[in-house]
């Protein structure tokens, strides 16, 4: 969060929480909307929802920290989640995310001193049939072969 | 009006990480500039189910298969196969020990094939409705709201004999019985999009392919019990199905097929989307109606069942995403139809996601026992790199294995039983000699003691020891009693635990040591990994007398262990390896020994 004085919710954020206020539970769903917004949940935002809501501060780093798809740092501008399913684990999900360290410099849940490139590992993409697999910002690598890796990670630093 | 050819170009997410998008907009295109757009007309269409063949484009009435298509292609397929009648040989798919070209009825892939649950997925557009009225969709809503009682509903379920296809197999008819049945003022439908199964994409398949007959299932559910509102609870990292589910509900409502008096009579009843939010065990029913209510996914005690006590406190019912995809197709065609396919015991087809080490891999329907021999070799056309085949495991975290010795054990609810793993979702992974099984279990132990919610202690405690072991044991510091200890924790976990996620997570570990203990053994006694995958426990060597000097495993290593003059035997330095196989991978040469 840039160091303004006073973080607010922006406006398509608030909307979709007037959207929802008198759902039964929300929460998940806002915190969804939340971490689209500013690709993670941060604080600041966090204690605003807690008013907006009404709910405690504790109940929302509850449900947070349960799941493993919301995100408390800040991620990098590129986002890589390498598949660890059972397909591409069988496939050799684990060597990419080696050549990826080697790279990158950075293992998995970090992000690089420039803030190019965030590593995450995570479960089943549902594309097991191209193992194995990586994304990169939401979009999908098939078949990936360490030789690949560093054409990829030249496409989306230049994009 | 017809039109002559219908290009069909698969929207899966598998193809279209492929790119399949750009090959649907380019043929789009060229049909229009080649003025074909009245003879012509180009569908993106859900899953073809051959994903390793992707991106795939079928051209119709011809039946001709195309695979491995390139957006670049788009010109041709249009110019050759569409004006001129030619079919582009070179993108046409071939079986592997033949030289014809084959059409998709012939294609083995499909041959054992039977498809039900997946008789829309790939034939028509999901993303309109009238395509999938077009194939009778609605027409067992329709025939649930004006000719059948909420009971011969019901009925009918329990003759066709559909078991839940989320795990479990309970008996479909059952549940919406004591549903219908239980005091509440109101009650739901959920139906569980979590797929959790790492390695099977069986559900997010359905969804993107045919998301209305979810939608209508779950609508003839709610007439059946008598609930006005139903839920999907999907997991958010499937946003293409997603978006599909989001368009097909507005679609539905459009036309009066979901919302306030469907198709004019007195019921109402709404679908809304709630996202999981990666946990495991969401996917369990009380843990997932926890987190529809916007907690912490926990599981709780039942009884009470959800129902008698689910959503909010009410009478709900939860099925899984394929078994809804069952329930149009048996009420129009009848549970005596549905009784004839599969065995005595499991009724119907089922859907496997195909994966690991196999050629074909991709999703699979086929009638419940058929043997696992035909899935593997006759679809999956066998192991890849002429490798051994070593084991299929079902069931995922929660399963086992099955080995070669089982192969024609017909694939059904007791079968697999019987064999200490279980059908679970679909997942099936395929594994060749070269995957070790403590690693393979390790893996599983991993992601279940990851995915602990940490209520019950003979989940969260167990399960830590467990994996504790496997690593001892993969690291070659095992002892014999191990054995013995791991089986003891697994039977206590067995017994104790709260939800299915601690009740099932020795099962890889109790279903490996019955067929594999010699390979536990070789990893305690002799701290020897034979499959060669456990890093601890394998070095590398290079043979002087094949090795030539040239130089490449020195330059692919990845620490710079290797050294050597140039044409004489190389050398790896022992204390830097980090046994990563690149030397062993890249040598052409069978100089670099790996023990
Ligand atoms: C840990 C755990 C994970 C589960 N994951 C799923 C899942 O991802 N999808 C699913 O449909 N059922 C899953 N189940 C089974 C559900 O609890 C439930 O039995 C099922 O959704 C019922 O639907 P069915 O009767 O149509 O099979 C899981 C169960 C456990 C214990
Ligand atoms: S296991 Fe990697 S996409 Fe399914």
């Amino acid at each position: 969060m840039p160091a303004t004085a006073e973080p607010t919710l922006s406006k398509d954020v608030l909307d979709f929480i007037n959207e929802w206020r008198d759902e039964p539970g929300n929460l998940i769903m806002i915190l969804h909307r939340v971490q689209q917004e500013y690709g993670f949940v941060p604080r600041e935002i966090s204690l605003l929802l807690a008013k907006e809501l009404d709910v405690p501060l504790a109940r929302i780093y509850g449900v947070i920290t349960f799941y493993h798809f919301f995100k408390l740092e800040k991620p990098g501008r590129n986002q890589i989640s390498v598949c660890m399913g059972t397909a591409c684990y069988l496939r050799g999900g684990e060597d990419l995310i080696q050549e990826l360290e080697n790279l990158l410099g950075i293992g998995v849940n970090a992000v690089t001193d420039d803030g190019e490139f965030s590593v995450e590992a995570v479960r089943c993409v549902g594309c097991c049939g191209l193992a194995p697999v990586l994304t990169v910002n939401g979009e999908v690598y098939g078949k990936v072969t360490k030789a690949q890796l560093p054409d990829i990670l030249a496409k989306h630093r230049d994009e | 009006m017809g039109f002559q050819h219908y290009i069909l170009v698969c929207g899966g997410t598998g193809c279209e990480s492929n790119k399949a998008d750009e090959i649907f907009r380019h043929l789009i295109r060229e049909v229009e500039e080649q003025k074909l757009d009245e003879k012509v007309q180009v569908v993106k269409t859900g899953c073809f189910g051959f994903c390793a063949q992707g991106p795939i484009v079928k051209i119709l009435p011809e039946e001709s298969f195309y695979v491995n298509v390139v957006p670049d292609d788009a010109q041709e397929l249009v110019t050759e196969h569409i004006v001129k009648g030619r079919p582009v040989e070179r993108l046409l798919y071939r079986e592997a020990d033949s030289k014809k070209h084959a059409r998709v009825d012939d294609i083995s892939f499909y041959q054992k094939q039977f498809r039900i649950v997946l008789r829309n997925c790939g034939f028509i557009n999901p993303e309109e409705i009238s395509e999938y009225i077009a194939r009778d969709g609605y027409a067992a809503l329709e025939k649930v709201l004006f000719e059948m009682a909420p009971e011969q509903v019901i009925d009918e379920l329990k003759s066709s004999g559909l078991r839940g296809r989320g795990g479990a197999g309970y008996p479909t008819w059952m549940k919406w019985n004591f549903t219908r049945g239980a005091e509440g003022e109101r009650k739901y439908v959920v139906c569980n999009a979590d797929e959790g199964d790492p390695g099977a994409y069986m559900d997010r398949s359905i969804l993107e392919g045919d998301p209305h007959s979810v939608l209508e299932a779950m609508a003839i559910c709610g007439r059946t019990i008598g609930a006005d509102k139903g839920y999907i609870y999907i997991r958010a990292e499937y946003p293409l199905a997603i978006g599909r589910l989001e368009r097909a509900i507005a679609q539905a409502k459009e036309y009066g097929l979901l919302g306030e008096g469907i198709l004019g009579s007195d019921f109402s009843f709404d679908v809304e989307l709630r996202l999981g939010a990666g946990a495991f065990v969401c996917g369990e029913e009380t843990a997932l109606l926890a987190s529809i209510e916007g907690e912490r996914g926990m599981p709780r005690p039942r009884p009470p069942f959800p129902s008698v006590k689910g959503l909010w406190g009410m009478p709900t019912v939860i099925n899984n995403v394929e078994t809804f995809a069952n329930i149009p197709v048996i009420l129009v065609r009848g549970a005596e139809w549905f009784g004839r396919i599969g065995t005595e015991e499991s009724k119907g087809t089922k859907v496997f996601a195909l994966t690991g080490k196999i050629k074909n891999s991709g999703l699979v329907e086929v009638p419940m026992g058929t043997p696992l021999r035909d899935i593997v070799y006759n679809i999956g056309g066998g192991i890849p790199d002429g490798k051994q085949f070593k084991a299929v495991q079902t069931g995922g975290p929660s399963g086992g294995v099955i080995t070669a010795e089982h192969l024609d054990t017909p694939i059904d609810y007791e079968h697999l039983q019987e064999l200490g793993s279980i059908m679970g979702s679909g997942g099936m992974i395929v594994m060749d000699e070269t995957d070790c099984m403590v690693d393979v279990t390790k893996f599983y132990l991993d992601f279940t003691v990851e995915e602990s919610c940490g209520k019950c202690a003979p989940c969260r405690v167990g399960g830590r020891k467990l994996h504790n072991i496997l690593t001892r044991i993969s690291k070659g510091q095992g002892v014999p009693e191990d054995i013995d200890k791991m089986r003891r924790i697994g039977r206590a976990m067995t017994k104790a635990s709260l939800c299915g996620l601690g009740q099932t997570a020795p099962n890889p570990i109790l279903s490996t040591l019955r067929f594999f203990q010699a390979e536990y053994d070789a990893h305690i006694n002799d701290s020897l990994c034979p499959a060669g995958k456990c890093k601890d426990l394998v070095h590398f060597e290079i043979i002087t007398e094949n090795c030539i000097g040239c130089g490449l495993c020195a330059r692919r290593c990845p620490v710079l262990c290797i050294s050597g003059e140039r044409r004489q035997p190389h050398e790896i330095d022992q204390e830097r390896c980090i046994k990563c196989g690149e030397c062993f991978a890249v040598c052409k040469f069978n100089a670099v020994l790996r023990a």
